[in-house]
C-alpha cells in the first residue's frame, strides 16, 4: 500500500475546445511531481490523445456530455484516469499499424493510441457496461 | 474561447508557405485541414508547412498531414515541413514521420528542396 496518495480531478464538457484546459491541468500536476519540461509535455500529449478519443469516438463529438480526468499521485507513480459514459471502446482490441499503412488507408485513428503507449508505462482499459469507461495510464515517478 | 491556432499564408518563390502558429490539436486541426484543401483547390500543390511558431501538435494535427499527402503526391506536389522545434519534432519522430516527409531546418531550404526534385515516398 502506498504511504500517501493525492487525487486531483477535472471535469469538463465533452468538447475539443477544452483540450487546452485539460493539457494545462496535466502540465501543472506533472511539474508539481517533478517531471522535466519534456516529460510534462509528453504527459499532456498522452492525456490530450485519450480525451480527444473519448470526445470523438465515445461521444461522437456531442459536446453535451462530461469527461472526467483524475490524477492520482502516490509514492511511486502518477496515474491518470479518463472517465466517460459514452460508447465503450477497447483500445486493446486495436492492432497497432504502421504509419505508412495508415496513410495508404487515409486513417489517422491509430496514432493517438500509439503515442499513449509510447509515453506511458502502463495503459489499461475498463468498461463497466452501461455505466462508465475508464482508461488508466500510469507513469512511474522519477526517484531523486 | 479564442482560437489558439493561426495560419499565415504566403509564398516562397513558386512554393506556397503555410506558417502554423500555436496549438494544433483536435480542436484546431479542422482549420488546418480547410487551409490545405483551399490551397489544393487553388492549384497550389507544392507546400511548405512552416512549423517555427507551432508550439504543440497532437495526432489530430499529424493526421491532417497524413490524410492529404498521398493525394497531393499523386497530383505531382508535396508538403515539406520546416523549422520544427525540438519539442514538436519528438512527436513527429515517435510516429516515424521523418522517414515519410522531407523535414528541413528552414523554410528557404524546404522551398529549395522542391527545385531539386524528388521527394520521400512510402
Amino acid at each position: 500500500m502506498p504511504s500517501f496518495e493525492k487525487t486531483f480531478s477535472l471535469k469538463v464538457p465533452s468538447s475539443t475546445e477544452n483540450l487546452a484546459m485539460i493539457r494545462d491541468f496535466v502540465s501543472n500536476i506533472g511539474v508539481q511531481v517533478g517531471f522535466n519540461e519534456g516529460e510534462v509535455a509528453r504527459l499532456a500529449l498522452a492525456v490530450d490523445e485519450a480525451c480527444a478519443n473519448v470526445i470523438e469516438h465515445a461521444y461522437g463529438l456531442e459536446a453535451t456530455h462530461d469527461v472526467t480526468i483524475r490524477a492520482v499521485v502516490d509514492d511511486d507513480t502518477l496515474r491518470f484516469e479518463i472517465i466517460d459514459t459514452g460508447r465503450g471502446f477497447d483500445p486493446g482490441q486495436m492492432q497497432p499499424q504502421e504509419v505508412e499503412e495508415l496513410i495508404r488507408q487515409r486513417k489517422s485513428g491509430g496514432l493517438g493510441l500509439r503515442l499513449i503507449r509510447t509515453i506511458m508505462d502502463d495503459v489499461q482499459y475498463r468498461i463497466v457496461p452501461g455505466e462508465k469507461n475508464e482508461l488508466r495510464m500510469v507513469k512511474k515517478l522519477k526517484k531523486h | 474561447m479564442a482560437t489558439n491556432f493561426q495560419i499565415e499564408r504566403g509564398n516562397q518563390g513558386a512554393v506556397r508557405v503555410l506558417a502554423l502558429d500555436g496549438y494544433l490539436d483536435a480542436h484546431t486541426a479542422p482549420h488546418f485541414e480547410n487551409a490545405i484543401q483551399e490551397e489544393m483547390q487553388g492549384g497550389n500543390l507544392n507546400m511548405v508547412a512552416d512549423c517555427g511558431r507551432l508550439t504543440y501538435i497532437s495526432s489530430a494535427g499529424l493526421g491532417v498531414f497524413m490524410s492529404f499527402i498521398e493525394e497531393i503526391r499523386d497530383a505531382g506536389g508535396d508538403i515539406k515541413l520546416a523549422a520544427i522545434s525540438p519539442k514538436v519534432y519528438q512527436v513527429f519522430e515517435v510516429l516515424g514521420f521523418p522517414a515519410l516527409f522531407d523535414i528541413l531546418d528552414t523554410v528557404e531550404a524546404a522551398a529549395a528542396k522542391f527545385a531539386e526534385g524528388g521527394r520521400k515516398e512510402f
